[in-house]
């Protein structure tokens, strides 16, 4: 991951022209984070088909799955973080104390991982179809969210800067960005944490509706 | 944590279990929504239902000992996956209460990486067990299992004898409320089966209630004082078991 990260740091610091101090950190972080959120989302995705076996085995709760899953997902991302150290003493950041809300950040990230884990993991576990499409979407978001590419960049950038504002709707953005500003010590805003918050509610919300009505299904669909 | 053994029972009333049985067509998202919009629901939302199991009432109390018996396909896996709580009723009702340790596939939870001794206990955690009291019986099941310093190898080195053995051990060794044996159970080499039989014997003594599905008479007859006859997803008979066992024979002979 290390050294994808930090060849694609050289690769796009050459591309728009940045500083290779200031693009690779932004790359490395960027990459950190979405390690994670595509771990939980492709995983998730087929999380009770590949423990088919133990679901028709053992009267558990389906969730004991999905808590294995974010586990070893963050287990990962803590993984990752050492390269993340090393970057902090080749590129030093100007971290504050405001860079310790990416606990809680970290903290709302794997709260969300654990709800898209659980409702994708039930509804690829029906229609099996969409395990193919959610793993081809994965790969499209990350095309579609500032990992590589730097949002602030493009709104300064005259020629663009109206269509980059729609990046504003893709909800990873606010998720990686929400991480990203506080470790790398940048100016952080609120409306990250305000959409973050609204999605965590809403995604729990339609989780454990999901839940409710199909969770004793499960166990006959794997 | 431990419950009051006389809680430990199972009822169920009417219990149906019916399994949609998808193909291609209905497990795909885009053939469902395909079949919507073209305003053919009727065809596009028949999934066939297989009927595996059909109003199932049931009482067993603490102490009880029930075989299964009944052909292939007449549901008793899944009779056991109901009453073990794996399976939800599709119609009518079942309550489980106890700590239930079901033993269907012998092997299920084990990690072919870690080591025979890890397994031991991660098996055990699998059977509603905790940590500590795995621990405990880590050195009665290395003793059963007669696998000595093998333990510390990892699980994909042993042979399929010797997971059988370990995986034994580590179910015989369990205190379960509620035990839930499906057949196969028998697949261990004879001069094994003799020993198995004795430690599965005291672990049936040692838990609350038992379920057992079996094709074997002598299996039944040694664990089990009752039994119930499943026929095409039914209860064709319940009783005590010589009574159940003579009837079931009588008809398939």
């Amino acid at each position: 991951m290390a050294v994808t990260a930090v060849a694609l740091g050289v690769l796009y610091a050459g591309l728009f022209g940045n500083d290779l101090s200031v693009q690779l950190p932004y790359i490395l972080v960027g990459f950190i984070v979405w390690g994670f959120i595509s771990g939980c989302i492709n995983e998730g995705s087929e999380v009770f088909i590949s423990n088919e076996g133990l679901i028709r085995q053992l009267p558990a709760p389906l969730s004991v799955h999905v808590y294995r899953l974010v586990w070893r997902q963050v287990l990962f991302f803590a993984h990752n973080l050492i390269v993340y150290v090393v970057m902090l003493v080749v590129f030093p950041q100007p971290l504050n104390w405001g860079s310790l809300l990416a606990l809680p950040a970290f903290v709302l990230l794997t709260v969300n991982g654990a709800w898209v884990a659980l409702l994708l993991g039930i509804v690829t576990t029906r229609f099996r179809d969409l395990l193919p499409i959610t793993q081809s979407m994965v790969q499209l978001l990350f095309f579609l969210t500032p990992i590589v590419w730097i949002y602030q960049d493009l709104l300064d950038n005259a020629a663009v800067s109206a269509r980059a504002r729609l990046v504003e709707f893709n909800p990873l953005l606010h998720f990686i960005e929400f991480i990203r500003q506080p470790m790398l010590g940048q100016p952080q805003h609120l409306r990250h944490w305000i959409v973050v918050l609204v999605i965590t509610v809403v995604g729990w919300a339609l989780t454990l509706f999901a839940l409710r009505r199909y969770r004793s299904r499960v166990a006959y669909w794997v | 944590m431990e419950q009051d053994r006389s809680l430990v029972s199972i009822t169920t009333k009417d219990a149906c279990v019916d399994f949609p049985i998808f193909d291609a067509k209905s497990r795909s998202l885009k053939k469902t929504v395909i079949g919507l919009v073209g305003g053919n629901i009727e065809t596009a939302a028949k999934v066939p239902v297989i009927e595996a199991l059909r109003d199932i009432s049931l009482n067993l109390e603490h102490g009880a000992r029930v075989g299964l018996v009944g052909h292939n396909g007449a549901g008793k896996s899944t009779l056991l996956r109901l009453l073990a709580g794996i399976y939800e009723p599709t119609r009518g009702v079942a309550d489980v209460r106890g700590r239930v340790a079901p033993v269907f596939d012998l092997g299920v939870g084990m990690d072919p990486e870690i080591s025979g001794l890890e397994n031991i206990i991660v098996r055990g955690l699998f059977l509603g067990m905790t940590r500590k009291e795995m621990e405990e019986r880590i050195d009665d099941i290395a003793e059963f299992t007669e696998l000595g310093d093998f333990l510390r190898m990892p699980l994909r080195t042993y042979s399929t004898g010797m997971r059988i053995r370990l995986a034994l051990g580590v179910v015989t060794s369990i205190d379960p409320e509620i035990l839930i044996l499906d057949e196969g159970i028998g697949a261990v080499d004879a001069a094994f089966l003799h020993k198995s039989k004795k430690r599965l014997a005291e672990l049936v003594e040692r838990s609350g209630l038992l379920v057992f599905a079996s094709h074997s008479d002598e299996f039944l007859r040694d664990l089990c004082d009752t039994a119930i006859w499943m026929e095409h997803g039914r209860i064709r008979k319940q009783g005590e078991i010589g009574e159940v066992l003579q009837a079931y024979k009588g008809r398939t002979e």
